[in-house]
């Protein structure tokens, strides 16, 4: 089971009310290389992945999972107060109309979120591949995002998050080496 | 030693409507070169430090955008 | 909320992350004896900090890995999004 603690992996700070940001910031809410996937996907491989790297999945999985608390966080003080107008002016009137200033996880083109966007093949190599490629694909999507932003307070939160998918990246790597290691392998044929 | 950025320099037609960028760079980090990281890496000095950094070692750490930033919109 | 809240809380970001980044080192490193030692000594001084933070600002935790003052004080706000 998972226990609630209430506060953030990292400090979230917002320099404006800048509803265009939170527009943008919704890749990483509901988009395919996003937070949720992320969490779901290793959450998900769990199960079957050879015991040796369970440990790993669970804690990046639930590492991911503080991390969507973070951009969710972003996602509401940039759009806390906004006006009906500002929220038109920053092209989510289609996201107003239906859902008001309430989060969903939608990508920044607003197509809602859906299990396609993860993989569970069963075979660990190929699980873990798709594990390494999600968390560049979600260092690019912040560094994207970075280039669009030019709130200095958000940003310092967005590096913190680019960096996370590095190490990630990394400990992903090792689990594959572990896996092909065969040191401590029982041979039974 | 490895660098965090790598540069190319994509074809140019004159036929090309936006005004060129001559030089594009992506983004190597530095867990790209580590494949295993080694036990006892240098940590940086304080929990804080490392917290700002979102690494507890330098050695991972990336910076973005790149600091060394080259004349990539000329 | 006072500027105290705002430090102690980052003081214990700032272990807690520690602590993560241990942890990942050491699913894949579970030999690493001084690694496990950092671990434990974190893992000791955030069960502190935590303690000092929730005596002036109400639980950390619910399901009962925090006490409760009276009235049921973990409803109290402001929530980690609001600060």
């Amino acid at each position: 089971m998972w226990y609630y603690e209430k506060k953030l992996q990292y400090p979230v700070k917002v320099s404006t009310c800048n509803p265009t940001l939170a527009k943008y910031l919704t890749e990483q809410y509901g988009g395919a290389d996003g937070e949720l996937a992320a969490a779901l996907r290793y959450m998900n491989q769990r199960y079957t992945i050879p015991d040796k790297v369970v440990g790993l999945l669970t804690d990046i999985a639930t590492e991911e999972l503080s991390h969507l608390e973070m951009i969710a966080t972003m996602i509401y003080k940039l759009t806390k107060d906004a006006t009906p107008e500002q929220i038109k002016e920053a092209g989510l009137a289609d996201h107003y109309v239906s859902h008001d200033n309430a989060l969903f996880y939608l990508n920044a083109a607003g197509v809602p979120f859906t299990a396609s966007y993860i993989q569970a093949k069963g075979d660990p190599i190929a699980d873990l591949y798709e594990d390494i490629a999600a968390e560049e694909k979600a260092r690019a999507t912040y560094q994207w995002i970075i280039d669009q932003s030019d709130d200095t307070d958000l940003n310092d939160s967005l590096k913190f998050l680019r960096e996370r998918e590095i190490v990630h990246s990394l400990r992903f790597r090792e689990a594959v080496e572990i896996l092909k290691d065969d040191r401590n392998t029982k041979k039974v044929f | 030693m490895y660098t965090q950025y790598k540069y190319w320099r994509p074809y140019i037609s004159p036929n090309d409507p936006c005004p060129p960028i001559e030089i594009k760079s992506y983004s190597t980090p530095p867990h790209l070169y580590i494949g295993f990281q080694p036990s006892g890496l240098p940590q940086f000095q304080t929990a804080k430090e490392a917290l700002k950094k979102g690494t507890l070692w330098p050695q991972l750490y990336s910076p973005y955008p790149n600091p060394q930033k080259r004349n990539e919109r000329s | 909320m006072p500027p105290e809240f705002y430090t102690l809380l980052e003081e214990i970001q700032a272990n807690d992350f520690v602590i993560v980044e241990l942890n990942l080192f050491l699913d894949t490193h579970p030999d690493d004896f001084e690694a496990i030692k950092q671990f434990n000594a974190h893992a000791q001084k955030s069960m502190k900090l935590k303690v000092e933070f929730e005596k002036k600002f109400g639980p950390l935790m619910n399901f009962g890995y925090s006490y409760s003052n009276y009235p049921f004080n973990w409803v109290d706000t402001p929530w980690p999004w609001q600060v």
